[in-house]
């Protein structure tokens, strides 16, 4: 049993946070500071032919003017990724070439955000008008070529062709698909579309950066990946990395959008030549049109099987719209493959091709289920498809077919993050568990009885009610390539300094790594002093991405914990007279093993412990560091359930009730595991249902703010379960695995299969407007 | 030009134009819990009590408030002497980036000072003004639930 982890253990800043004590990026404020304005392209695809900025520069107040006039031409990508990143280098900070609408034109930097503004709007552009391409299923081989003679290269060896409007292309094939789908008596051949989505994190991107008594450039800001920014700011900027120091503060809300790196670099500049601290903030419509979304997928389900409803072959196409350029354009593919196919992992012959292409839309980048949303929007249908086609219990069948302990997937070496991908063994599920405990929780076989297109309740009625579920997976970290670590030092009352790179993005990491460490030392949590996310302070860590801080981060520390527990033992056993093997840690103390606790002689707290290595004998810091990379990335596994009601009148579907039962291993802090699930599923939902972007004929978005895009409230939830269902991943920290991107998979395939189940017709396209819907029930 | 304001139940000179919202004009005094989210007036991030009433603080003028009460998120409770509802928000995990979390409490305080038993209809109501990406809303709407429990002694 434990002790501090798998507890609902409130958040470590919990309190800071609802009180508003804690400071965000834009919290922090400098004397002297500049503020920053950028001009984003109003063209959605366009080449600068002259851009004066006189007026501006001659504007009282006015500092500075960045522009492709005076910014190095570096190739980058913003893909706040590991190095060399997987995502083409197509992106300059200011060129001359504008491919979205939002795309950057140039910045000011001034006395006050007023002036800023003000100065921008004096500056005259001259643009060249190219035609646009808005069709990412037309942008292969189109004539309108997005990347001409920018010099845009791929950083690692993989496809890359920029004539092409083709960012990247992944393919796996396993067994010969084409031969056992045409022998197939049962054949699915259906097309499927999901939509763009903004990440919508309350804070928007935020960057501050100013420079410190001995000349570095300190870069405040609202990231994911801070050591990604350190080193990608000194390659736009030539700024030397020793040079350059980013603190992530608190942030608000990532989910993938601030694993980009875009404000930074512009700061760091202004600073950098003015030597005055400098300010961007962006507003909530730059942060819709301007930073990343997630990408439109069109993703085509070829399928065969045979009359028990086993699949025989297995054909998943994907085309990704990468938007103007190729942030997470191969990953976010790769993805919707590795992430998906391995859930079935029975079927001989299985297929994937993905494309990525260009287009003068807004740029795709991580978002939360990385793909993986994208593919089981889809995917889930077509299990469902099977089972109704073949009049099987979709439960059974997930869970005769889907993959299981002890077993692997050829598509996990076969699909992998710009390299091979990694081959694993499955050490934990409880997926079976998961779908009986979804089945009871929403009361499954009793409505799937009594629900149906042609039931009795649903027939003449123009409410008509239906259940749908689907199975899902992800993964936890990028095998073999992510790397985190953890330092640990202990003070002279019994506490330590937990310091790690990993990145609390308000998921409560900060809380669960030093839950982990209390584990081990067994501890109370309150002892533990966590500073993360400062590159001068904390040891390296990718950051928050790839569902990897509890898995990754987390075994990080529980290995430099464990070399702590050694050191407290040995000092120890040192004061007891005692042999290290014959002395143990229990509640904060090292005692004589199977001594009574009483006696004093056998007994020594952790205080004393400290204070004797700091001004005793064989004096020495108690601390130790350590790293982990894994060489697996184990995925969680979750059923979801969606019950709705349909309105055939109005179009309107009313999500009824949600359940999801997750096996993340072993949760880690119960309370925020399901509140990352919950978080999860409303994202999810809001997706399914209304979150798109519009565009005008030339691109442009048209429902950029909060009230148009169509984000939930409160009001708009429907009664939500989420069950915990442990399993136990032995490589990772006291049997943990992921639960942060999973849960936003399902919404999509349980409704439509809801949906399904309520009026016998099948949703292709994603959001499930009214307008859509009434569309699908009139066809 | 400075005047004085009156927030969380003092009076405080503060800098400010004549042109600028409340939510600038407090955030560039220091009172930096109250948080901007869109400057729309759709996320309720800024949300503050103007007279006891929640107002979008992007959406007023600081010149039109001089003579009423401002309360933002400190003035219901601090880090060392926190609010029931805070308490309350900080132990059912209703906090995760906390970006929303000062407009929520605001909103949750109203809404119990109002309506001391509100129903989950109500709830939802009065909290139908804030944003929240983080958590899907269910452990705020319990953080409502059991501060009002709490509030109402039954537990």
């Amino acid at each position: 049993m434990f002790k501090y982890v798998n507890k609902p253990i409130e958040k470590i800043d919990g309190l800071a946070l609802v009180t508003g004590n804690e400071k965000y990026t834009d919290d922090f404020n400098f004397d002297n500071m500049l503020y920053v304005s950028i001009m984003h392209s109003g063209f959605a695809h366009a080449v600068i032919e002259n851009l004066d900025d006189s007026p501006a520069r001659k504007t009282p107040g006015v500092a500075e003017v960045l522009s492709y006039k005076n910014v190095k031409q570096i190739l980058y990508t913003t893909a706040g990724q590991g190095f060399p990143e997987p995502s083409p280098y197509d992106t300059v900070l200011f060129g001359k070439t504008m491919r979205y609408v939002g795309d950057n034109v140039c910045a000011v930097a001034a006395e006050s955000k007023e002036i800023a503004d003000a100065a921008l709007k004096k500056i005259k552009v001259k643009y060249k008008r190219l035609k646009p391409l808005l069709d990412f299923e037309k942008a292969e081989g189109s004539k309108i070529i997005i990347h001409k003679d920018d010099d845009a290269f791929p950083k690692i060896p993989v496809y890359y062709d920029a004539s092409k409007n083709m960012p990247s292309k992944v393919e796996a094939d396993i067994g010969n698909f084409e031969e056992a789908f045409e022998n197939s008596p049962g054949k699915i051949d259906h097309t499927f579309y999901t939509p763009y989505a903004s990440h919508c994190a309350l804070e928007p991107h935020a960057s501050v950066s100013y420079i410190d008594n001995r000349g570095r450039l300190i870069i405040i800001s609202s990231t994911q990946v801070p050591f990604h920014v350190r080193r990608i700011v000194s390659h736009i900027t030539e700024i030397p990395i020793s040079k350059i120091r980013v603190i992530k503060p608190r942030i608000g809300g990532g989910f993938g959008g601030k694993q980009e790196v875009l404000l930074e670099p512009i700061v760091a500049l202004i600073t950098w030549r003015t030597k005055r601290p400098a300010k961007l903030v962006l507003n909530r419509k730059e942060v819709f049109k301007s930073t990343r979304t997630r990408h439109q997928f069109r993703t085509n389900f070829k399928v065969g099987y045979n009359n028990d409803g086993e699949i025989s072959a297995f054909h998943l196409d994907a085309l990704e719209n990468s938007g103007g350029y190729g942030s997470h354009a191969l990953t976010v593919l790769s993805n919707a493959g590795s992430k998906t196919l391995p859930l079935l992992n029975k079927i001989e012959n299985v297929r994937f091709t993905g494309k990525s292409v260009y287009t003068n839309l807004p740029c795709g980048g991580a978002y939360r289920g990385y793909g993986a949303t994208e593919a089981y929007f889809g995917f889930g249908q077509v299990i469902d498809m099977i089972c109704e086609d073949t009049k099987q219990d979709i439960l059974e069948y997930y869970k005769k077919w889907s993959i299981k302990s002890g077993e692997t997937s050829p598509i996990f070496k076969a699909l992998g993050e710009g390299k091979e991908g990694v081959a694993m063994t499955i050490t934990s599920t409880s997926l079976d568990q998961c779908i009986d405990t979804g089945a009871k929780e929403s009361d499954w076989y009793a409505k799937k009885k009594l629900y149906g297109a042609n039931s009795e309740m649903n027939k003449n009625n123009r409410y008509k009610k239906g259940i749908g579920m689907a199975a899902l997976m992800q993964g936890s970290a990028i095998p073999e390539i992510d790397m985190a670590s953890a330092y640990i030092k202990m003070n002279d009352d019994g506490s330590f300094n937990l310091n790690v790179g990993a990145t609390d993005l308000g998921t409560g990491s900060d809380t669960i790594l030093a839950q982990i460490a209390s584990e081990v030392l067994d501890t109370p949590v309150e002892k533990f002093i966590v500073t993360s996310s400062d590159t001068d302070i904390t040891p390296f860590d990718v950051g928050a991405y790839a569902s990897s801080t509890t898995y990754l981060s987390g075994k990080a520390v529980q290995k430099c914990a464990e070399k702590i527990k050694e050191q407290i033992l040995k000092v120890g056993a040192e004061i007891l007279d005692s042999k290290i093997e014959d002395v143990e840690i229990e509640d904060s103390m090292v005692k004589i093993k199977s001594s009574s606790k009483g006696s004093d002689q056998e007994k020594i707290s952790f205080e004393d412990i400290c204070r004797y290595a700091f001004y005793q004998n064989n004096q020495f810091q108690i601390q130790a560091t350590a790293s982990h990379v894994s060489p697996k990335s184990p995925p969680p596994f979750a059923a979801h359930f969606a019950e709705i009601e349909v309105d055939t009148l109005t179009g309107f579907i009313k999500v009824l009730n949600y359940t999801a039962a997750v096996d993340c291993g072993t949760p880690i802090n119960t309370t925020l595991a399901e509140g990352q699930a919950e978080g999860a599923i409303v994202n999810g939902l809001a997706y399914a249902l209304f979150e798109d972007y519009y565009f005008t004929p030339h691109g442009k978005m048209l429902n950029d703010t909060f009230g148009k895009y169509g984000m939930f409230t409160a009001y708009d939830i429907p009664p939500i379960t989420v069950k915990l269902i442990e399993s136990y991943e032995e490589s990772g920290p006291f049997g943990a695995k992921s639960i942060s991107e999973i849960n936003i998979n399902g919404a999509l395939p349980a409704i439509a299969n809801a949906f399904y189940n309520a009026t016998g017709k099948r949703l292709f396209k994603a959001p499930f407007t009214p307008e859509y819907v009434l569309k699908i029930l009139n066809d | 030009m400075r005047l004085n304001f009156n927030i969380n139940s003092e009076t405080k000179e503060l800098e400010l134009k004549t042109n600028e919202t409340l939510l600038d004009v407090l955030r560039n005094n220091g009172y930096t819990e109250v948080k901007c989210g869109c400057n729309e007036g759709e996320c309720g991030a800024c949300l503050v009590l103007l007279d006891d009433k929640p107002v979008n603080s992007c959406q007023v003028l600081a010149m039109s408030v001089r003579k009423k009460e401002v309360k933002t998120v400190k003035g219901i409770g601090t880090l060392f002497s926190p609010h029931i509802i805070q308490r309350t928000f900080a132990q059912a995990g209703a906090d995760q980036c906390g970006f929303c979390s000062p407009g929520m409490v605001i909103a949750s305080y109203n809404l119990l000072r109002e309506n001391p038993n509100p129903t989950y209809e109500e709830i939802v109501e009065g909290l139908d003004g804030n944003l929240c990406r983080c958590t899907g809303y269910v452990k705020i709407i319990e953080a409502v639930e059991e501060s009002a429990e709490l509030i109402n002694g039954k537990k």
